[in-house]
């Protein structure tokens, strides 16, 4: 059995305290090695949920743990940089240049200058970004798509254990997109790394996932492997979801 | 007539360049060392400000009291408690400069968007480190452009300070008031005016020097 890397014990979550529960007791195990997928409806607490895992958002109740340790025991600083995060808003720093950007957290770990610059041009290749053009351009010079590769790029410098991603591909053309889905499922490459991995592309969700987490209203509808839940479909919900899919599909067969 | 003020006037640069010149840089130090200070003073009060939101009010109102006395009243005020010379003009160029400097600090700090702070946070940057490489950086380009429009206003009151014996260009302008001379009148005038503009395209040029992603192409 492998181990349990990220623990949810009762969470919740409400921003006001006359406010409904964002995240609603929640309860989960990941184990090292997985790659959760997350799907659900907007508003449905995802984002929330990432960010109480690297301690941006602190739970109202319930514990969380990483590796068997409580993370409110541990200073926030060194959670998070042990966490690799891809923020649903990109989030380029508009001052620093691509190079500047991707070399944040290698720079606060004191990594020495060559090596942080090895790191850059392997991370630029690795997202399909020629580092001799891109290295010294400021963000606003880059497509969206391109700035969110830039994005995935910064999280991965440190090869991190555990990642959070925060719908990465949002603003990728759809033949970039299954490039990096492939690269993404290389680097995770199977047994130690931990991802959490936020869509609204119920294709990717299912594709990507070793288990896929459906989300409605602060809750956790389904959390299974996407064959599980396509056979045994949780609730209305998940069914829907799921339906919407195939309707797609049917749509595209039509088309034929 | 002209042409007699243009001979007074290269007869008071033949005569006096020397005086001229010591003027010109006791102005411009004056006027350094009350940029610096205000700079000082207003960036961290600014900072204050933003993250104790409960002294913003206070603080700022304080200041912008202390902008409405005019530089010459304040300047007149603090003779009986400092006396005469480059100290009481130094305290009054200062609390003219703050409030622009103090207003643009707080102004540039709250424009950083939340999610980059967030990004900031999520890559492990410890609190002082989101302070000195990101927020202070993003907020930089408005805090310069209050700290041009200090120094604009430095320099041109500073012409007050000879007043009260600090020196500076304003010597020559009070002098040429008393003896009637429109010549000095003149020189003073237009140097300081001078100066001023010089001021204001170097701040212009370090902006673009600074912050160069600004002006980057798209
Ligand atoms: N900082 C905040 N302050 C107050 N309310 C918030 C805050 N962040 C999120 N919310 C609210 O909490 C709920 C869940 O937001 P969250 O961002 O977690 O949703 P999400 O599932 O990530 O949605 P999306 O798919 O649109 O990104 C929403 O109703 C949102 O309005
Ligand atoms: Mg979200």
């Amino acid at each position: 059995m492998s181990l349990t890397a990220i623990e949810f014990n009762n969470v919740s979550k409400k921003y006001s305290q006359s406010g409904d529960y964002v995240v609603d007791h929640v309860s989960l195990s990941i184990y090292e090695g997985e790659f959760v997928t997350i799907l659900g409806s907007s508003g449905s607490g995802k984002t929330t949920l990432l960010k109480m895992i690297n301690r941006l958002y602190e739970p109202n109740e319930g514990t969380i743990k990483l590796f068997g340790e409580d993370i409110t025991t541990v200073d926030p600083v060194k959670v998070r940089r042990r966490i690799g995060y891809v923020i649903q808003q990109v989030g380029l720093f508009p001052h620093m240049t691509i190079a500047q950007n991707v070399a944040i957290v290698p720079k606060l770990l004191k990594w020495n200058k060559s090596k942080i610059s090895t790191r850059v041009d392997e991370l630029l290749s690795l997202v399909g970004l020629e580092p001799q053009e891109f290295r010294n351009r400021y963000p606003s010079q880059l497509s969206g798509g391109q700035q969110q590769r830039i994005g995935l790029a910064r999280a991965l410098a440190t090869d991190p254990k555990i990642m959070l991603l925060d719908e990465p591909f949002g603003a990728i053309d759809a033949i970039n997109r299954l490039n990096l889905q492939d690269e993404l499922l290389r680097i995770h490459g199977g047994l130690k790394k931990t991802f959490l991995f936020v869509t609204h592309d119920i294709n990717e969700a299912f594709k990507l996932g070793t288990r896929v987490m459906i989300m409605n209203k602060g809750r956790i509808c389904q959390f299974d492997t996407p064959s599980h839940i396509v056979k045994n479909p949780a609730d209305d919900f998940v069914s829907s979801l799921i339906y919407s899919s195939r309707e797609q599909e049917r749509f595209w067969e039509g088309l034929d | 007539m002209s042409v007699n003020l243009w001979m007074q006037i290269s007869d008071y640069f033949f005569n006096n360049s020397n005086d001229y010149w010591v003027s010109v840089k006791a102005h411009m130090e004056i006027s350094f060392y009350a940029l610096l200070l205000s700079a000082l003073i207003g960036i961290t009060c600014g900072h204050l400000c933003v993250k104790h939101k409960q002294y913003e009010r206070w603080i700022v109102s304080l200041f912008q009291v202390l902008r409405i006395v005019p530089s010459l009243a304040v300047l007149l005020l603090l003779i009986p408690i400092m006396g005469t010379g480059t100290g009481p003009a130094m305290v009054a160029l200062v609390l003219l400069a703050i409030p622009p400097i103090l207003m643009n600090t707080v102004a540039g700090l709250e424009a950083v968007p939340p999610f980059l702070l967030e990004a900031a946070y999520g890559a492990g940057m410890s609190d002082r480190q989101v302070l000195w490489k990101v927020k202070f950086p993003l907020a930089a380009p408005i805090m310069l452009t209050g700290i041009k429009t200090a120094a604009i206003e430095i320099i041109a009151s500073a012409t007050l300070a000879a007043k009260i014996g600090a020196g500076g260009l304003g010597g020559i302008i009070f002098t040429g008031l008393g003896l009637n001379r429109m010549d000095l009148l003149l020189v003073g005038g237009i140097s300081v005016a001078m100066l001023s503009v010089a001021a204001g395209l170097s701040f212009d040029l370090t902006d673009r020097f600074l912050f160069k992603y600004k002006f980057v192409r798209k």
